[in-house]
């Protein structure tokens, strides 16, 4: 009887490992070309608000972003709970957004400037005096392109 | 003789590649930026604005946001809902009728003569609006112009808007201009 059985192990032979650092590497290579590192610590706390008609900012090198909204807890003590604006790292005044757009300006290329857009990131519980002030800012400094940025509003 | 070197062991290599994958799984952010696009008005020097506009009443929608988000459609109380209907009635005026915009005729490409509306949206807001209130109705404006290109692209190509090409998109958009006027700050209703 013994004849049919086979002389070697039942065992099955172990998976070979030799490929899993290449298909590590793929995923590696996938996320490290789609990442985009968040390039601000938010200093003021954002609740975007819902909208439906929404567009993509495709070219995330000609954007340059005003965040509006309440200071986050640490920093209320210094500059109290009305709704403050942030550029780059830190706090400012309505007066900086010029020098801030004609700095960001600067900062792209010739032929790119005019394909600049600035996006406002405000909470939706801001009122609209200081939205409005930002608005004639801009308009003031010609960055008439603007991207109210929301959320998408799922459909009930 | 040269004493042959010992190979690197490679076993570890997987273990580094993880570590990798790991922190760029943990700082990646996949959501795309979007929002509302809007162009803003050029500015002009408060001095040299005259008041003199010369549009006619019934060619201009009037869109009122008080302090308390209350909405003022034309000179009488409305709700968000209700704000893309009346919108695309104002735009698309399909009876001719007296109050709603005067039409002129134009030559667009593929639609020949075609009655093209005069109608300006004008939406203003108080200080103390909510931002959320206004990005709502920002959106109902948007949205109601959308849903009209929407309509005649598949009435006239049947494909949907977005299926269009350049020139065939560029004509609708000159049929339904996008035309929302965010007037001057000024004080709306009362305290």
């Amino acid at each position: 009887m013994s004849k049919f059985k086979k002389s070697g192990s039942n065992e099955l032979p172990a998976i070979s490992t030799a490929s899993l650092p290449d298909i590590v590497f793929m995923l590696l290579f996938f996320f490290m070309v789609t990442t985009t590192m968040r390039e601000v610590t938010y200093m003021v706390k954002i609740t975007l608000p819902t909208a439906t008609e929404l567009s993509k900012l495709e070219k995330k090198s000609l954007v340059s972003y005003i965040y509006v909204g309440e200071p986050i807890p640490q920093y209320q003590k210094t500059f109290g709970v009305a709704p403050r604006i942030q550029l780059n790292d830190q706090f400012a005044n309505v007066a900086d957004i010029q020098d801030y757009i004609i700095a960001e300006r600067e900062a792209r290329n010739e032929a790119e400037r005019n394909q600049m857009i600035t996006s406002l990131k405000v909470d939706e519980n801001t009122t609209m005096g200081i939205i409005t002030d930002i608005k004639q800012e801009l308009r003031k400094s010609a960055a008439l392109h603007i991207n109210y940025s929301s959320r998408k509003k799922v459909e009930r | 003789m040269a004493k042959k070197t010992p190979e690197v062991p490679s076993s570890s290599l997987a273990d580094i590649a993880f570590m990798l994958l790991i922190f760029f799984l943990v700082t990646t952010t996949m959501d795309v930026d979007s929002g509302l696009e809007r162009r803003l008005p050029q500015w002009v020097d408060p001095e040299e604005l005259d008041d003199d506009q010369q549009i006619k009443e019934r060619n201009v929608f009037v869109v009122l946001v008080n302090r308390n988000n209350d909405l003022l459609v034309e000179g009488e109380y409305s709700r968000i809902e209700e704000l893309r209907e009346r919108t695309k009635e104002f735009m698309k005026n399909p009876y001719n009728d007296e109050a709603l915009p005067e039409k002129e005729p134009k030559e667009v490409q593929y639609f020949g003569e075609v009655m093209i509306t005069k109608g300006v949206i004008s939406l203003r807001n108080d200080m103390d609006t909510k931002y959320g209130t206004y990005i709502a109705v920002q959106n109902e404006l948007v949205a109601a112009i959308n849903e009209l290109r929407e309509e005649l692209s598949k009435s006239h190509f049947g494909k949907s808007y977005k299926d269009l090409t350049k020139e065939q998109q560029e004509s609708i958009r000159e049929i339904y201009p996008s035309r929302i006027s965010e007037a001057e700050p000024k004080k709306v209703g009362g305290n």
